[in-house]
């Protein structure tokens, strides 16, 4: 295992678990995971479900906090801060990309991508002009004032990725990003993914299908909480 | 997250719905536009018995015959006369706070000139009495003691008599005939124009006191009311007392008796007035209370489902950096928009509906700028408070169940 100095991993995760309690039963959905994710890289975590990748998932988000174990995200000890603190390191730190997409609908697209620079208090002319940016480096600069409902599937994942990357975060972090779409769109949605890789994003990808993680450089596989196994490099 | 940007979302929001914003606004508007007409209504109606009470004149008091008790039988007031010309002239002479004094007879009779005739009010008055009502006479002149003393037959005539009787002829130097007995006109009363109640002020016709008492009530001086002013607004109550003092000694009243006069200032009057518009505010309010909590409720009711309808939006709107407190402000100004503007078109409709009560019953209506600001105010607290529950929830719901619900 990798152990550089914390600043150069976006992520730097020790011993991760979490345990829901149902009742009188404990889950432990994660179960001691370590994981590094250093500047530049693209790693897919596969596993089928209930292996506990989207609880990996929620807690390298920011949108949930592990039981135990230390997690530094961009060298940043996330596990103890507050609700409206994690509000502003997502903001900053992280881009989502939804199976789903999940735009907001009866809104351009520029309104979309437009999003997260309002909860960080940007210009009205900076948003503009960034999620513009955005939108042309997904290819989508000619539709800038489509509403979701006049967008492919595919489209919509692009602007829901402009979106992502529009308050320039640290990592990128998509759920299932193909889910929801055809075997060719998703194949464009991935070299997309792959480019922005090239110009220096990192990307961790979550997904079920083994082909999907493919296109990143590194896969980890979880199977009941714990990592099943690591390739690539 | 800016104002302007929480206003464009909050109304876009606002407009995505547009039949269900407009029914759960209707709620504040019909309140609101409710209790703004009727507060239109009973400030207008209030307004006008207040004109009318000035109009009576400055510092103005009035002496009524009072109710007396014979064989233990309690009558009303003015039902047996009491009061004199003596007392009068007793009040005038003894009274230092009493400006002016002029007992008063209250007669009716049809006037006829030529071959016009004319049913009006006369009244038989002292000189002092057109100083009293603040009259002034605008042609001719008011009788003086010299008439008083003769009886003589002379009248002075309000501005209506002199339109309907005399075709608006200046009457100085005619002779009408009232009960068949002639009255030379020798004045004409300045114009005071209609009470604000609609009642006309100058559809009167005054003879001297010795006159009406000679030709009307054969001689008899018992009268019907004094009326009289202080020589200041806050002397007042002191002739009041000392008028009581005056009445009482010489209509020989026990110490433990009542009055058989009664004293009514424009204050008095004026208060009377106050409780009953006081009662009417109670009203109004516990009306506006009610009608703005069922509209609150129905806000709260709305705003609950549109909080679970956008929960997938506002998981999304977590996800990418919105803080509990950027959620909270968002569903809050929904509210609290729907609420104010509620209220707006609620004074602009209860405006109207006065406008149109005005015109069409005839009534005056008085809105305040006061109570239109504290009315469309007073929604939007509404709609702070009864949009807060549903606000809360959203911010507190937790993100990843929010982006997982369908």
């Amino acid at each position: 295992m990798n152990d550089n100095s914390s600043a150069a991993q976006v992520i730097s995760a020790r011993d991760l678990t979490k345990i829901y309690r149902m009742g009188d039963v404990e889950v432990r959905a994660l179960d001691g995971v370590t994981l590094d994710v250093p500047r530049g890289d693209f790693i897919a975590i596969l596993g089928a479900s209930g292996s506990g990748k989207s609880t990996l998932m929620n807690i390298i988000g920011c949108l949930d906090r592990p039981t135990s174990g230390t997690y530094l995200l961009d060298g940043h000890d996330v596990g103890t801060l507050s609700r409206p603190q994690l509000a502003g390191i997502r903001n900053r730190f992280i881009g989502f990309v939804f199976q789903g997409f999940n735009l907001l609908s009866r809104t351009s697209a520029l309104e979309n991508v437009e999003l997260p620079l309002i909860y960080s208090g940007h210009s009205g002319r900076e948003r503009h002009e960034r999620a513009k940016e955005a939108l042309e480096r997904v290819g989508l600069g000619e539709r800038l004032t489509h509403h979701s409902s006049q967008l492919s599937g595919g489209q919509q994942q692009r602007v829901a990725i402009a979106r992502a990357l529009v308050n320039r975060p640290a990592l990128l972090l998509a759920d299932e990003p193909t889910g929801n779409l055809d075997t060719r769109t998703s194949l464009e949605i991935m070299a997309l993914f792959q480019q922005l890789n090239r110009d220096g994003m990192t990307i961790v990808l979550i997904t079920h299908e083994q082909d999907i993680g493919e296109f990143a450089r590194r896969r980890i596989t979880l199977r009941d909480g714990r990592i099943l196994s690591e390739e690539g490099a | 997250m800016s104002f302007l940007v929480l206003l464009r979302v909050c109304f876009r929001a606002l407009l995505r719905n547009k039949m269900r914003s407009a029914l759960t606004a209707l709620g504040i508007i019909i309140g609101v536009a409710a209790v703004v007409s009727m507060v239109g209504m009973t400030t207008g109606a209030r307004n006008s018995v207040q004109s009318q009470i000035s109009a009576l004149g400055d510092n103005v008091f009035m002496i009524f015959s009072g109710s007396v008790s014979r064989s233990g039988a309690r009558t009303s007031w003015g039902s047996v006369q009491s009061l004199t010309e003596k007392d009068a002239e007793a009040i005038a002479a003894q009274c230092p706070s009493v400006k002016a004094i002029s007992p008063t007879i209250r007669l009716s009779g049809q006037l006829v000139f030529g071959n016009s005739n004319w049913a009006t009010q006369m009244w038989g008055v002292a000189p002092e009495w057109v100083d009293i009502r603040s009259y002034g006479i605008s042609s001719g002149r008011m009788f003086n003691e010299t008439d008083m003393r003769g009886a003589a037959k002379v009248c002075v005539v309000g501005q209506t008599v002199v339109d309907n009787l005399f075709e608006g002829n200046d009457p100085v130097g005619s002779v009408i005939r009232v009960r068949r007995l002639p009255y030379e006109v020798i004045g004409v009363l300045g114009a005071k124009g209609q009470s604000a109640m609609g009642q006309d002020q100058d559809d009167l016709l005054i003879i001297p006191l010795s006159t009406a008492a000679k030709k009307f009530q054969g001689g008899n001086t018992r009268i019907n009311m004094v009326i009289g002013s202080a020589v200041s607004g806050s002397a007042v109550e002191q002739a009041q007392e000392e008028i009581s003092d005056v009445l009482r000694a010489r209509h020989r009243i026990g110490r433990n008796d009542d009055d058989d006069f009664v004293i009514r200032t424009q204050a008095d009057i004026s208060e009377a007035m106050e409780e009953s518009s006081q009662t009417m505010s109670m009203l109004l309010a516990s009306v506006a209370f009610v009608s703005l909590l069922v509209g609150g409720i129905g806000i709260m009711n709305i705003m609950l489902v549109s909080v679970t309808e956008r929960t997938r939006e506002i998981g999304v709107r977590m996800a990418i950096g919105a803080r509990p407190r950027d959620i909270l402000l968002q569903f809050l100004t929904e509210s609290v928009a729907l609420a104010a503007i509620g209220g707006i078109l609620g004074v602009v409709l209860g405006v109207a509906v006065s406008a149109t009560i005005s015109k069409l019953a005839g009534w005056a209506t008085a809105i305040s700028p006061m109570a239109a600001l504290v009315a469309v105010g007073f929604s939007g607290v509404v709609g702070i408070f009864f949009g807060f529950y549903p606000a809360r929830k959203a911010s507190l719901l937790d993100p990843i169940e929010a982006l997982r619900y369908e």
